[in-house]
Formats: structure tokens, sequence, C-alpha cells
């Protein structure tokens, strides 16, 4: 017994630990200390040149001939916070697709966990969280390279770091609850072909949504990134309207919500057999 | 490799160190219409090396996992460390070990490595875990690999590293599922002493296998495990003395039926075995029974006098052999 416990008394040293989901959050960190390397491209290097290519080398030419882009002089600025949104949901759903595969089916590290005081809910809550963190660092790190560009007109715009997140987590969590389930990557083709890029395409990063047919705009609305999209933007531009805003957050909060639920019942039907 | 114990709430009592470690009673698991473990009754005593011997789809890997906390209970009483796996899991499992039959180690990182990050999830402190990665590492004869990356280690090297994090948490009670499957036989016997040190050590351990050879080296008792029953319970001399003679011969006919000459034999000798490629012959002295067929004019391809084993056992009371 050491000094302290002898001093706080009987509470055990049990009650007293990290809470499990931190042990396991932990683990990834631990991981990625080692293994961040690899992660420099998509999380620095893609975005810094999708916002020059397309920010400043198109952008160039859209100014030449548009006076705003939905309601901004410069298309690098109608652009970045676009870029910034999507940019959370790809990361948010790489993570959440073959970490979570190879920590099912190849590596087993859920499984090492299990072994050890840590139970599902632990493991589940542990990797989101992680995937959280790397949401909050890459988020980071691109508003820097935003700022760096000349794009960052209002303090609200260090408001789209949590947006960011939250967005990444969005789709995080229900794909989570959707890689469980899997056998192999061929349903991860399908959400990236048929989820993921053409989201990334028309959910207004690249172009106001209302240059969309007229049919296809609800449509679009109706789909995650666009609210990320537009609550970004409005925050980096420092253009928010409080009904809207509202409406983008309870949207992104109730998917993550659900996605956890989900993942939350995927998850144990998988791993506790 | 005396090390101080995790502070635990609940210290072990005179009365608690008698009380067998596990206990199950009418233990049962189910996969819907699958009863992979039916209905077995077993207390594994604290010290002891207790073991699962049986085929593969005997029920030994569900019976361990339950054991283990990291699958439910379908059916009878489980108690582990005295408490129940359904209330307590998590408590259960920081005071026991596993070695599971599927290696879980991190391959992008080092052998040391893989103690620091297992230990963490105990919530072990740092220097805690690093003071005992030393001495397991040496234990486990992986000193010199310490900084390598796991992925090209060769399979008994992991299957080391894994028993080394298993006992990261000083565990009570550790459980290995089929622990030198797949490895060769160097490999194997330097597995096989060093589970013999860690059971000098007081650890107590619970095995399954499927080799003959593993439960008598390994085991103080065992259950013969087959189609989720227990066929018979308890040390390897027994279980060879109450359902084998001591010595077996067995004859090869190359071109005969072997059946066929069963029939003639079979007055020989109290109980005979048929197998596609052999006749064994259940006997108390070897080389007298083989006098015996000769004097009756048989001359087989080849013969073999040797000791009965555990394998003789299961053959006798499933009328199967071990490896399928």
């Amino acid at each position: 017994m050491t000094v302290t416990e002898a001093t706080l008394g009987a509470r055990s040293a049990w009650a007293r630990a990290t809470p499990a989901w931190v042990r396991a959050m932990r683990y990834w960190m631990y991981q990625y200390k080692r293994t961040w390397r690899g992660s420099v491209t998509t999380s620095f290097l893609y975005p810094v040149l999708y916002l020059a290519a397309m920010g400043l080398g198109l952008g160039s030419l859209v100014d030449h001939h548009v006076h705003t882009v939905g309601g901004e002089a410069r298309y690098l600025d109608f652009l970045a916070p676009g870029l910034l949104a999507s940019t959370a949901m790809q990361i948010g759903g790489n993570e959440a697709m073959y970490p979570v595969m190879a920590a099912i089916k190849w590596l087993r590290t859920y499984f090492a966990m299990l072994a050890t005081p840590l139970t599902v809910t632990d493991v589940l809550i542990g990797h989101l969280a992680w995937i959280a963190l790397r949401l909050v660092l890459v988020t980071t790190i691109y508003l820097g390279v935003m700022a760096a560009f000349g794009t960052v007109h209002s303090a609200l715009a260090l408001l789209a770091l949590p947006v960011g997140v939250l967005t990444g987590l969005a789709f995080a969590a229900p794909i989570a609850a959707f890689a469980a389930t899997q056998q192999n990557d061929t349903g991860f083709s399908t959400i990236y072909r048929f989820g993921l890029i053409p989201l990334f395409l028309f959910s207004g990063t690249f172009f106001p949504i209302d240059q969309l047919p007229g049919w296809l705009q609800p449509i679009a609305q109706a789909t995650p990134l666009y609210h990320g999209v537009a609550l970004c933007r409005s925050l980096v531009l420092g253009r928010v309207a409080v009904g809207p805003a509202v409406v983008h957050i309870a949207y992104l909060v109730v998917l993550a919500g659900i996605g956890v639920g989900l993942a939350s019942g995927t998850f144990r039907r998988r791993l506790v057999t | 490799m005396a090390q101080p114990r995790d502070p635990d709430p609940s210290p072990t009592t005179f009365e608690e160190a008698r009380q067998p470690l596990v206990v199950g009673r009418g233990l049962t698991k189910r996969f819907g219409d699958f009863v992979a473990v039916d209905g077995i009754d077993f207390a594994i005593e604290r010290g002891e090396s207790y073991g699962l011997l049986g085929p593969n789809g005997a029920g030994k890997t569900s019976t361990m996992r339950m054991i283990a906390c990291m699958s439910p209970v379908s059916g009878g009483t489980l108690r582990v460390l005295g408490m129940d796996p359904a209330r307590d899991g998590a408590r259960i499992r920081s005071r026991i070990g596993l070695v599971p039959q599927e290696d879980t180690l991190d391959l992008e990182l080092t052998v040391l490595d893989n103690l620091m990050v297992y230990g963490r999830y105990f919530d072990l402190p740092r220097r805690v875990i690093r003071e005992r990665a030393e001495q397991l590492l040496e234990f486990t004869q992986l000193t010199e690999r310490a900084h390598d990356k796991v992925e090209p280690l060769s399979g008994g090297m992991k299957r080391r590293l894994t028993i080394a994090r298993s006992l990261v948490s000083d565990p009570e009670l550790l459980i290995l599922d089929e622990p030198t499957t797949g490895l060769d036989p160097q490999a194997r016997h330097l597995l096989w002493d060093r589970l013999y040190r860690l059971k000098q050590q007081g650890v107590t351990l619970v095995i399954t296998t499927h080799y003959m050879d593993e439960a008598e080296q390994l085991c103080d008792r065992l259950a013969v495990m087959d189609g989720g029953r227990f066929a018979a319970e308890g040390s390897p001399r027994d279980l060879i003395a109450r359902y084998a003679t001591r010595e077996v011969l067995e004859l090869r006919f190359g071109d005969g039926d072997t059946a066929a000459v069963a029939e003639r034999l079979g007055g020989l000798v109290q109980r005979h075995e048929v197998l596609p490629d052999r006749l064994l012959l259940y006997a108390e002295d070897g080389e007298e029974t083989l006098s015996q067929v000769h004097r009756l004019g048989l001359t087989p391809d080849s013969a073999l006098v040797r000791r009965s084993t555990l394998e003789d056992v299961f053959l006798r009371l499933t009328g199967r052999s071990l490896v399928d």
C-alpha cells in the first residue's frame, strides 16, 4: 500500500484509476506517435494543395469572371472553409473504416483490449475519442494554413475547430458502426464511391448549392456534409445566422449520436460473442 | 521473479486462498442453436496447472473465453476468483492474464512497446511496466529483441511475447488457449519450460490443447473434452491407469485387412482398436503380446511397443483420435 492509499483510506485503487476509455484512447495516441509520418500527406499536404490549386489557381479564373461567389469577392475565401469541413469528413471517414476493421479482423487490437479490464464501451468510446483528437489536430493545422493564405476574416473562425471535429465525428461514428459489421473492405469502396466522393463534390464545398438543379438542392441540403460546410463557412466569414446555425449543429449532433448508438450495438455483437 | 502485486481491493485472506479459483457448474455456451459447451462441472484450485484436452471443435476455446470473461455464459454458473463474470468482468480481468489462440500483438510497434501499451490498459505506472518488462523479456528470452518491430519475429517469439505480455499485470491466473499450436518442436519445448517455471512460481495455469504430450508435460490435472462435454477428469497418470493399459502394441499390416486380422487376434488382449492404418493392441506387456502374435503365425509389416498416452485415453473415451 502506498502512502497515498494509506492516507486516502480504504477507497480502493480500483476506483481511482484512469477512466478505462481514456486508456483505450491512449493506445491510439501511442500508436500515432510511432506512425504519424504516414498521415502527413492526407492530413496536411493534400488540403494545402487543394487550397492552392483550386483556391488560387482556379480561383483567379473564377474571380475574373464573376463578382461574388456565394457572397464572397474571392473564390479562395468561399472555398477554404468548405475544404476544412470536407477534410474533416474524409479524415473522420477514413479513421473509422480500415483502422476499425484492422482492429477487429487483422490485428485484433480490440480483442487485446477486451482481455484487460476494458469493456466494449471503453473500446468504442476510446477509439472515437482518438478520432476526435485527430480531427482537432487536422482542423487546427488547416485553420493555420487558411490563416497563412489570408482567408480568415473573423474571430468566429476559431469555432470552426469544434465544428470541424463535429462534422468528422458525424461521419466517423456511423461509418465505424458499419465497419464493425463487415468481413471485407468491399463495403468501404461503396462508401467512397457513392458517399464520400459525391458529397465532397456536391455539398457546397466548391460551388454554392444554388448552382445545382432545383430538384437536387433539397437533397443536397439533407446530406451531412452540407451542414458542416455551411456552418464552417458562416463562422469563418463571420456571417452567422442563429436559426440556420442551430439547425446545422443539431443535424450533426444527432447524426453523431445515432452513429454512436448504432456502433454500440454493432461493436457488441461483433466483439462479445 | 518476486514482484510487488498491484494494490488490490480484496487481499487474499487465508479463507480465500483455499477456495478454488475457478468454479463451473453446469456451464453451458450456445451460439444460436449450436451448443458449444454442454453443461460442464469443474473446480480449478489455486496453484495448479489444469488442462482441457480435446480435438478442434470440442468447446475448449468457448470455455476459455467464458473463464476469461470475454464471452457471456449461456447457462449454468461460473465463478472466477469468487466473482460472477456477468457482474464483475472488468474486475476479474484485472487479475487474470490471457494468452489467446490467435495473436493480438501490435505488429507495427516494437516488442517493448507492446508490453508498455498492454500494461497501460491496466493503468500501471510506466515505471512499473518498464521494470516488469525487463524481467519478463529476460524470462521469455526476448531481451535482445526488445527494440525490434514485432512483425518480422518468428512464430515462437511472437508467442513468447504474448506470454510475457499476459504477465505484465502480474495475474493470479493465466489462461492459455492452444499455446504451442503452429510452433516448431524447439519453440514448443522452450515454451513448456517457461510455463513449467511459471507454475513453480505459483501462478495458476489453465491450458487448452489438442496435443497429448503437452497435456502430459504441463498439467497436474486435466479434463478430456469432446463435443462440448467432459468425458473424464483427473491427473494424466490417473486417466491413463483408468482408461488404458500400461503399454500398447501397434501393428501395421500393409496389404492385409486390418479388421480381419483383429478378429483373429482379438482374444489375445482385453482391448483393441482398429485404426485406418494400424491395429492397436492394449496390453500390460507389449513385447509379450508381440511374441504371441508371432506364435499365431502372423507377420506384421511393422510392430511398435510403446507406453500408453492420453491419446489412447481419448480414443477409449470417444472412439476418435485427438488429431483429425
